[in-house]
């Protein structure tokens, strides 16, 4: 087996570098090839301070100021008939210079354009809400304020929503641990049973792959099986499990192999 | 003659079998498991191929229903997560002794593939099990051999009103 390295921040150092490597990049185009995003952007520009702008895969990406976002998606629905937002969450870039991204990613049916509007937001700061515009934004926002830690002012019900509202720390953090932090691995024992069980209970076996044949708490040889907690020697009776005893049983009849009437022929 | 007809000529004529106390409960709690309908995840639906026509629990008198109440046994069909883990419990202390847990797949038995935060490693770690069944997620006839073991297990003990816990806790 590999030996452990712990995975900390897996984001601040990769494993693993070739010195040659060069990263693929989406190839972007000016927005002026596209002539609806072109006269989409110009209505933006023409009130909200736009950063950067450029059409990838067909969609353009809009960056702007983070104080803008609400102007920006009302322009965009009441005025530039962007009336869906499909998806909106946040892109943890904290190792690389304390930022979220946030995007937002809206739908036009009658333009049949998509459009993401992005901006950046250092650790710690809190997003306006548009859950005013778009109900979907609801449950995203709250989505994000669980993964990330991320708060929307001006949101109706800041809670979390996927994980249970007693939790601590966010698991899309990419320094969250995959298997869970102290808090987690004991969640539903302390939660339950309180701290004082955990020594009765024990740690969370997180080997899917152990198996011990010598363990008779946890695993059960197949035909040699024997009551829980018995010390394994290693000549264990075979012991075949059928599903009804040998005697039979009160007013059931018992399925006989011998006498019961196999049917070889499929064409029957 | 029918054969639903009592035979006059066995028995003396009468329709009578003689038996003891703990045979005859034994025989009507294990053929009367009625299972609380618990599918948490894609084993839910192996459970309810299971209780469907062409598998058929009825015929093994296992009933599900919607009430921990009325059910014997809890078949915990599916992933369990970390948020849901004190509903199984309570569900679990719902439901009348004596009661048995059959654990069905491999992340009611272990987590399975979900290795992550939010899956509880094992229903074991909350509720005690009676029965694991291998498995992602186990076939109809492996939940049905399970029920037959759960009822073979059911005939082997004393049928007195002390149950013994399963665990100390």
């Amino acid at each position: 087996m590999r030996a452990y390295t712990p995975k900390d921040n897996v984001q601040a150092k990769a494993y693993y570098t070739d010195r040659y490597y060069v990263s693929p990049q989406v190839p972007k185009q000016e927005v002026a090839s596209d002539e609806v995003f072109a006269a989409d952007l110009a209505a933006i520009s023409a009130k909200f301070e736009v950063k950067e702008s450029y059409i990838q895969v067909g969609q353009m990406v809009v960056y702007i100021n983070a104080q803008d976002i609400y102007g920006v998606l009302e322009l965009m629905r009441d005025e530039l008939a962007y009336t869906q937002l499909t998806e909106m969450s946040a892109i943890d870039w904290l190792a690389k210079d304390n930022s979220f991204e946030i995007f937002y990613q809206m739908l036009s049916m009658t333009k049949r354009k998509r459009i993401r509007i992005k901006y950046f937001i250092q650790k710690g700061e809190a997003v306006n809400s548009v859950e005013k515009l778009f109900r979907s934004a609801d449950w995203s926002e709250r989505e994000m304020y669980d993964m990330f830690g991320i708060e929307a002012n001006n949101h109706p019900f800041m809670k979390r929503i996927l994980m249970p509202y007693d939790w601590q720390g966010h698991p899309l953090l990419k320094t969250y641990p995959l298997e869970g932090d102290e808090f987690a691995a004991w969640y539903e024992v302390d939660k339950i049973y309180g701290k004082e069980a955990r020594d009765i209970i024990g740690p969370e076996i997180r080997d899917t792959a152990r198996v011990d044949r010598y363990d008779s708490e946890r695993f059960a040889r197949l035909g040699f099986e024997v009551p829980k907690g018995t010390e394994i020697t290693g000549n264990e009776e075979k012991n075949e499990n059928a599903y009804q005893e040998e005697g039979g049983v009160f007013l059931v009849k018992k399925f006989d192999k011998e006498s019961s009437k196999v049917i070889d022929d499929p064409q029957r | 003659m029918a054969q639903h007809k009592v035979n006059y000529t066995q028995d003396g004529g009468l329709p009578v079998a003689l038996t003891s106390i703990d045979k005859i409960v034994n025989w009507g709690r294990s053929n009367s498991i009625w299972a609380l309908t618990y599918g948490l995840a894609c084993c839910g639906i192996e459970m309810m191929a299971s209780g469907a026509s062409r598998f058929d629990f009825d015929r093994y008198g296992t009933i599900f229903r919607a009430s921990p109440r009325q059910a014997d046994v809890m078949i915990v069909a599916g992933t369990l997560t970390k948020k849901h883990a004190e509903f199984i419990k309570r569900l679990y202390d719902q439901m009348t002794e004596p009661r048995w847990v059959i654990s069905m797949g491999s992340c009611a038995n272990t987590g399975g593939m979900f290795n992550t935060y939010a899956t509880v490693q094992g229903c074991d770690r909350v509720i005690p099990v009676d029965l694991y069944l291998p498995g992602c997620a186990p076939r109809p006839e492996t939940l049905q051999y399970g029920v037959m073991l759960l009822q073979k297990k059911i005939r082997a003990n004393k049928a007195g009103n002390a149950q013994k816990p399963k665990r100390l806790m």
